[in-house]
C-alpha cells in the first residue's frame, strides 16, 4: 500500500538530482497543445506517455502544456524546443508516436521528419 | 468526448485559466441511485451573470483566435442527452461552479474513463494549484489532497515526472478499476 509517507522519500531523491541538474541544464521543452480540440484529439495520453517516458529515463527534458497550437486537423501537437530555441513541430501525434519522439529525439537528439508539420503541409 | 474524465479536464481547464488556486473535483458514481454526479468548483475569478448566460451558448468563447468554444456547451449536452441535469452557477471574484448528473445506465452516458490521467495532467499543468480529488461510489470514498503531498514534497515541485508517477500509482491503488 502507497502512504503520503513515501513522497518522503521521493522528496530527497529528488533534491539529491537538482543540486546535480540546474533548470538552465534543461536539454529539451516539451509543449503539447491541451485545448479542447487537443484534448478531444487525444493530446492527454499523448502528454502523460511523454511525462512518463521522462521519468523514467530522467532525462534533462521540461514538459510544458499550453492551449489551442491552432492547427486543429493536425492534434495532437507536439512541439520541442532545443536550447538554441530551435522548435520542431511533431503533428498527429499518437502514444506510439510519442514514445518515438522521446526515443529518437529527446534522447538521441535526431528530428524525426515524417511526423513534423512540414512533412503535412506539402 | 467519449468519456466523461475528458470532459472533466475539458471544464478544469476553465478554472486554471481562471487564476484559481483551489480547484475541487468530485464524482459520485452509484448503482443504486443509477447517477453519476460530476462537480468541478474552482476559487478563481468568476463571471457575472450575463457571461455564464453565454459561456453555455456553443457559439460564445474567451478567445480571440477563434469564434466557438466548446467545452461546456458538450458537457451540458452530454448530461442532457441522457436525462440528466447541468448546473453552472458562478460569482466575480469567489469563483465558479459547475455540476452535471448523468442517469448511469442509459445508453448515451459515456463511460467515466480515465480519471488518473485527468487529475496527473491537472496536476502537471501548473505546480501552483492545489486540487482536492474525491470519488465515491457505494462501496468507496477515495479522497486526495494535493495540498498534503505539498506539505511533505517541501521545495520538490508536485509536478516533476517523478513525482506525478507515484500519484498516478496511488490513485489506481485507491480507486476501483
Amino acid at each position: 500500500m502507497k502512504s503520503l509517507e513515501d513522497l518522503k522519500k521521493i522528496r530527497e531523491e529528488a533534491q539529491n538530482r537538482m543540486t546535480m541538474r540546474l533548470d538552465d541544464e534543461q536539454k529539451y521543452r516539451v509543449v503539447v497543445g491541451m485545448a479542447t480540440c487537443g484534448i478531444a484529439a487525444g493530446a492527454r495520453p499523448v502528454l502523460n506517455t511523454i511525462v512518463e517516458e521522462v521519468a523514467k529515463e530522467k532525462l534533462p527534458v521540461t514538459v510544458l502544456q499550453t492551449g489551442c497550437i491552432g492547427l486543429y486537423t493536425l492534434e495532437p501537437i507536439v512541439e520541442v524546443f532545443d536550447k538554441e530555441g530551435n522548435k520542431t513541430t511533431y503533428v498527429l501525434v499518437d502514444v506510439e508516436k510519442a514514445k518515438e519522439i522521446v526515443r529518437r529525439h529527446l534522447i538521441q537528439g535526431e528530428v524525426i521528419e515524417d511526423y513534423t508539420v512540414g512533412k503535412y503541409k506539402k | 468526448m467519449d468519456e466523461l474524465a475528458l470532459n472533466i479536464l475539458d471544464i478544469a481547464y476553465n478554472s486554471v485559466r481562471a487564476q484559481s488556486t483551489l480547484i475541487l473535483i468530485s464524482i459520485i458514481d452509484s448503482e443504486k441511485k443509477n447517477m453519476i454526479e460530476i462537480c468541478i468548483e474552482d476559487n478563481g475569478c468568476g463571471m457575472d451573470t450575463d457571461m455564464v448566460k453565454k459561456v453555455t451558448d456553443p457559439f460564445y468563447t474567451t478567445r480571440t483566435t477563434r469564434q466557438v468554444g466548446l467545452g461546456i456547451p458538450l458537457f451540458k449536452e452530454n448530461a442532457e442527452l441522457t436525462g440528466g441535469k447541468f448546473y453552472i452557477s458562478s460569482k466575480i471574484n469567489h469563483g465558479t461552479k459547475v455540476k452535471a448528473t448523468f442517469i448511469k445506465d442509459h445508453i448515451d452516458t459515456p463511460i467515466l474513463g480515465d480519471i488518473v490521467e485527468t487529475m496527473i495532467t491537472l496536476i502537471q499543468s501548473n505546480e501552483n494549484i492545489d486540487y482536492i480529488f474525491e470519488y465515491k461510489n457505494d462501496d468507496i470514498d477515495f479522497m486526495m489532497k494535493t495540498s498534503e503531498m505539498k506539505d511533505i514534497l517541501g521545495d520538490v515541485k508536485i509536478n516533476e515526472p517523478e513525482v506525478l508517477l507515484w500519484i498516478k500509482d496511488y490513485m489506481k491503488e485507491g480507486l476501483p478499476k
